[in-house]
């Protein structure tokens, strides 16, 4: 082993992309050191929960956990936690973590993820993100304490946040400045949809008008938004989820490419034994024909997985079908593909009332498909997704 | 001895193991995963351990003794 020139391997993130990479490489073979670093504290756990179960309490925290315990045994890798890396010398391959250490390597995976956007200034008291397990417990807490919430950002998380809020009795405001939200992300017609959905449960919206300001009262806590509309909504509750950014400041100063994400090449590698997984990898998708940073759950299983087989074996381009679920109240969206603007929508009712499915065409090619409570009526159309994939990359 | 158990009630329907190894793996009526083929031939595990890799919620736990 000592003569094997990619022994030791280190993974900057300890989140799904970079554990389900470091489980891969010893499935796969790979017999060297393997350490994983993650900035966060806790043992590693999952997030779609959080938004859901981890927030509406029927799920203790430790649920949520990435992987068992059992599992981080048979793993024989070493978790360094609560250890954020600072610099990479990509020359002298070694990074450097806030501990003051540094780490020399081999081969290295960058698997940092992104982070909450902010609104502008210094957030008052009542006023939370959603992204970590205890970010989830403080906003469980605060909802629970106070029954009213204002949400900025009708995305996915701001909207799974707003179900969960009205299961927990809140009275919910959404605050979103496009005026329909998610036509991008579901198509016009299933995008407009959800929102009635949110709307025949209760929850408020303010669409297309953003946030000039919050309000707080004398003792630091937020006690309003004032809108660009000139209005107001009153809260002491407010989610802040209007987006992510990706963690890569800590690359600046190495010789990597940072634009939006760490810069790959369609195997996933930024440099020579350096590689991006997850949230925070942009690579050259060759079958899509430009590069993609997706922030989808199963994205970050499939890239690490994708990583450890290029670590170990022949690389080989990762030309996945992209694909999202989304949940709310009793609802499964499941998004396989990509919708574009331009796509023609041809709509597919269920045998039930609430099912159904859309599938999207350019020139007669499926480029997407979406399903409403129909996941396995979506399936034979994701399978006829993934062939049309592999048959664009030759 | 092998085996594969699979922790449905944390399954989300993603499909992620249908697509991957459709002969032993399957979605049920309510779009959870269900095990179609009882016994895998050995031919299939390369498959099987892709699909317990992939799925993002790891529902599918295997035992190679």
């Amino acid at each position: 082993m000592a003569a094997n020139p990619r022994n030791r391997v280190v993974i900057v993130g300890a989140s799904a992309a970079g554990i389900t990479c470091a489980e891969a490489l010893r499935r796969l073979g790979h017999a060297g050191e393997i350490r994983v670093v993650g900035a966060e504290p806790d043992i590693p756990h999952d997030r779609p929960p959080l938004s859901k179960q981890v927030l509406d309490g029927s799920w203790a925290p430790e649920k949520a956990a990435l992987i068992s315990g059992e599992r981080r045994d048979r793993l024989a890798a070493t978790l360094q936690l609560g250890t954020t890396a600072t610099a990479l010398d990509v020359a002298r391959r070694q990074v450097t973590l806030d501990d003051g250490g540094t780490l020399p390597f081999d081969e290295f995976v960058i698997a940092t993820g992104v982070r909450p956007r902010l609104l502008p200034g210094q957030p008052p008291a009542g006023v939370h993100v959603l992204r970590t397990l205890d970010d989830a417990l403080a906003l469980r807490a605060d909802i629970l304490r106070r029954g009213r919430i204002a949400i900025v950002g009708a995305g996915f998380l701001g909207l799974e946040a707003a179900a969960t809020a009205r299961h927990l009795g809140a009275s919910v405001t959404v605050v979103e400045p496009v005026e329909h939200p998610l036509r991008t992300r579901l198509g016009r017609s299933a995008a407009a949809r959800l929102l009635d959905l949110h709307r025949s449960r209760g929850v408020e919206f303010r669409l297309g008008v953003g946030v000039e300001a919050t309000d707080v009262d004398p003792a630091g806590r937020v006690r309003g938004l004032r809108l660009s509309d000139g209005s107001a909504v009153p809260a002491t509750v407010v989610l802040v989820a209007i987006g992510c950014v990706p963690n890569v400041e800590w690359l600046e100063s190495s010789e990597l490419e940072v634009a939006d994400g760490v810069v790959c090449d369609e195997f996933c590698q930024a440099a020579p034994g350096i590689w991006a997984a997850g949230d925070v990898a942009r690579w050259k998708h060759v079958s899509l024909g430009r590069t993609l940073r997706i922030e989808h759950r199963l994205n970050a299983s499939e890239q690490g997985l994708a990583v450890a087989q290029n670590i170990t074996g022949p690389p080989a381009p990762f030309v996945p079908t992209p694909f999202f679920w989304t949940d709310h109240y009793e609802t499964k969206v499941q998004v396989a593909g990509v919708i574009t603007a331009d796509a023609e929508e041809r709509v597919l009712d269920g045998d039930e009332p609430n099912s159904f499915l859309h599938t999207y065409y350019v020139d007669d090619r499926l480029v997407g498909a979406l399903g409403w409570n129909a996941p396995k009526a979506l399936m034979p159309y994701r399978r006829q997704l993934r062939v049309g994939n592999a048959l664009a990359r030759r | 001895m092998k085996s594969i158990t699979l922790l449905t009630e944390y399954c989300v329907g993603s499909g992620a193991c249908v697509l991957e190894c459709p002969e032993v793996f399957d979605l049920d009526e309510e779009g959870l995963v269900t095990q179609i083929d009882p016994d895998p031939a050995e031919e299939l595990w390369p498959k099987i351990r892709h699909a317990a890799a992939v799925c993002p919620v790891s529902v599918i736990d295997l035992v190679e003794a």
